[in-house]
């Protein structure tokens, strides 16, 4: 199952994230060394690559939670630095994310964590709050009764329900997702993937999807990017990283594991 | 591609012929014009009222976001209630696969549980008290269990985890010395400053030195240090077992065999038991500090005065009422804390809740054994 989402230009398609020369560090370690990306508009790219080699050091650093030392990052073609602060949060808007644990508020229901961007920034009727938070919880596969837990009373799956609820709650064009499916059972992995690609083609968002798990990368994945030693190792569909040559990237597509999964899907 | 979002305001043409309202959408009907999207709508609901027939022509809408095609699919619903016939047509692929995706249904809200407010009333004071009532029993049976688990390590010494023991006694006693020594000074200070201006009324102001020598070994030097001790050692407690707690480390001491009772509570307590002691008898010499120090200043009496007159004023079982107390309150101080830490659940709130009601508990039960011990001492002639 492929998503073929084309964009209304042809030939190049659109960049929405740009990175180049990009260099993270901490102390004396240098994590990004010069890394190069292109995320285009409506992919679902997945980005893999050992752990502690800094792959969600590099989605922080496009969301402008880490600082880098050098190197631009370009979101919707405008350069992130030299932005005010009035368009940055104008691009915060258009951007949602789900961080690995969640990171819902444990202070406020579901329906309520949904509703802070909401609140934030858009002038609804209390109605139309309630219901376009029960939409996305209803959206997100989550049941009606959820809406009024706490994260505190939610298991590990419908916690990331929830916190993709909160992330879709503006509309975003991308959708950053750091693990989505790590610690789900494989059914519970396995639908989640199929809702973010449900998601993906009702709503044309583009997502940047960080990820260990080879289902997904197969299922719902049209590009990989490879990270290692600082760099992009690899890029490209499924079968481009399957004739890669690099020694980590052949290793983890060609494992037991992945063979398994491949052979799942013939 | 840069796209301004201000631009391309969602609007609603509508044109009445013929027995049809007609509207023409057109612009963007997404969040950023959550406002308008609304308005134009309940305009063209109020245009369309008594119409038979509606046609909504969606094919100049530049772009569509769930919002957009929530109201959208909202207000032909309510044509729909209305008895009015309403046509969506014209939708672009991508915008009908959203429209079916949102396809609208009412959410009931929550019907809102009223009770009587007089019965909220007895509803909470019952359960209070029942809650209360649990609290103690909960707190006499974590004694035992402290206690059982001491009795295990004192049969079995080997077993005993003296490293964490001392480390404890650092973080209690030790590195609590600076601030109790300097609350207590001040509060010798204070209480010997009041004495001598009250007494001086009567010109007995080398009373003072009864005052302050019997307030504060009997009461105010262990009083404080247990307050002091509680609200620094006593959070720690609680933060320290309830953040083990959330991260599952209690549970695998379970697992590994290790009563987390002996491991974690055992040591903890062992040291406040110590060390409130300690602190208290510093406290108490830091009080007596102040009191001589500003009985000098304010009340001429020189510290050799001040010293033979406690000398005759205190005897031995003054300074034995106070520290007799410190283990005792040492011991509600650690059960308190630690059961509040074992208490704590998943969330980080949870978290705060419990350290901070193992605060107020902890005081609150050192001043009220506080008061018993006044009664019984009282009642002994001790």
């Amino acid at each position: 199952m492929k998503n073929d989402h084309q964009t209304d230009e042809p030939g190049d398609q659109e960049v929405v994230i740009r990175v180049r020369d990009l260099e993270v560090g901490f102390g004396e370690r240098l994590v990004m060394k010069k890394l190069d990306l292109d995320v285009y508009r409506g992919e679902i790219l997945g980005f893999v690559g050992p752990s502690g080699q800094g792959k969600s050091v590099l989605t922080r650093a496009v969301l402008g939670l880490i600082p880098k030392r050098s190197g631009t990052i370009e979101v919707f073609g405008q350069d992130v630095d030299k932005l005010s602060t009035e368009r940055r949060r104008g691009i915060e808007q258009r951007w949602g994310v789900l961080f690995q644990q969640g990171a819902l508020f444990s202070a406020l229901t579901v329906r309520q964590n949904v509703q802070v961007p909401m609140r934030e920034y858009l002038k609804l009727s209390d109605r139309l709050l309630d219901e376009l938070a029960m939409l996305k919880i209803e959206m997100v596969g989550l049941k009606p009764d959820a809406a009024d837990k706490l994260p505190s009373e939610l298991s590990g799956g419908m916690i990331k329900r929830a916190s993709l609820a909160r992330a879709l709650s503006l509309d975003p064009e991308i959708l950053f997702l750091d693990e989505p499916t790590s610690g789900l059972d494989p059914i519970g992995a396995g639908e989640f993937d199929e809702l973010i690609a449900t998601l993906q083609r009702t709503l044309g968002l583009t997502v940047f999807m960080v990820t260990h798990d080879l289902d997904s990368l197969y299922t719902v994945c049209n590009r990989i990017a490879a990270l290692g030693d600082g760099r992009i190792i690899a890029q490209g569909p499924m079968d481009r990283m399957l004739a890669s040559d690099d020694p980590w990237v052949r290793s983890y597509f060609h494992g037991k594991r992945a063979r398994a999964a491949t052979a799942a899907r013939h | 591609m840069q796209q301004d979002t201000t631009a391309e305001t969602p609007r609603a043409e509508i044109d009445r012929t013929k027995g049809a309202t007609r509207a023409w959408l057109s612009g963007r009907w997404t969040v950023e014009h959550a406002g308008a999207v609304e308005r134009e709508m309940a305009e063209l609901a109020s245009a369309a009222e008594g119409e038979q027939r509606v046609i909504v022509d969606l094919s100049d809408i530049s772009r569509l976001d769930t919002l957009g095609a929530w109201v959208l699919d909202r207000t032909r619903h309510e044509f729909g209630q209305n008895g009015i016939a309403a046509d969506f047509v014209g939708a672009r692929s991508e915008h009908h696969i959203l429209l079916n995706e949102v396809a609208y249904r009412g959410f009931q809200p929550e019907p809102a549980k009223r009770r009587h407010q007089l019965v909220d009333v007895f509803a909470d004071t019952g359960e209070t008290i029942v809650l209360a009532g649990k609290d103690f029993a909960r707190g006499v049976s974590f004694l035992g269990e402290i206690v059982t688990a001491l009795l295990r390590v004192i049969l079995m010494p080997s077993r005993f985890r003296f490293a964490a023991l001392v480390n404890q006694l650092d973080q209690i006693a030790f590195r609590g010395v600076p601030i109790i020594v300097l609350i207590s000074f001040l509060v010798g200070c204070i209480v010997a400053q009041q004495g001598i201006f009250q007494l001086q009324r009567f010109g007995a102001q080398t009373f003072v030195v009864n005052l302050v020598g019997i307030l504060i070994l009997r009461e105010l030097g262990v009083l404080l240090t247990s307050i002091m001790v509680a609200g620094r050692s006593g959070s720690a407690f609680t933060a320290e077992i309830g953040s083990m707690k959330m991260r599952e480390e209690i549970d695998a001491l379970r697992v590994m065999g290790l009563d987390p009772v002996e491991v974690l509570i055992v040591p903890r307590v062992l040291a406040l038991v110590i060390g409130l002691p300690i602190l208290a008898f510093l406290s108490a010499m830091a009080a007596l500090t102040g009191g001589a120090l500003v009985a000098w200043i304010y009340g001429d009496i020189p510290p050799d005065a001040f010293l033979a007159r406690l000398k005759a004023t205190i005897a031995m079982n003054t300074f034995l009422v106070g520290l007799i107390k410190a283990p005792f309150m040492a011991l509600v101080i650690g059960v308190i804390s630690s059961i509040e830490g074992v208490a704590v659940e998943g969330s980080a709130e949870s978290l705060g809740h419990h350290v901070t009601s193992a605060v107020v508990k902890s005081i609150f039960m050192v001043i009220v054994l506080d008061g018993f011990f006044a009664v019984f001492f009282a009642a002994v002639k001790y």
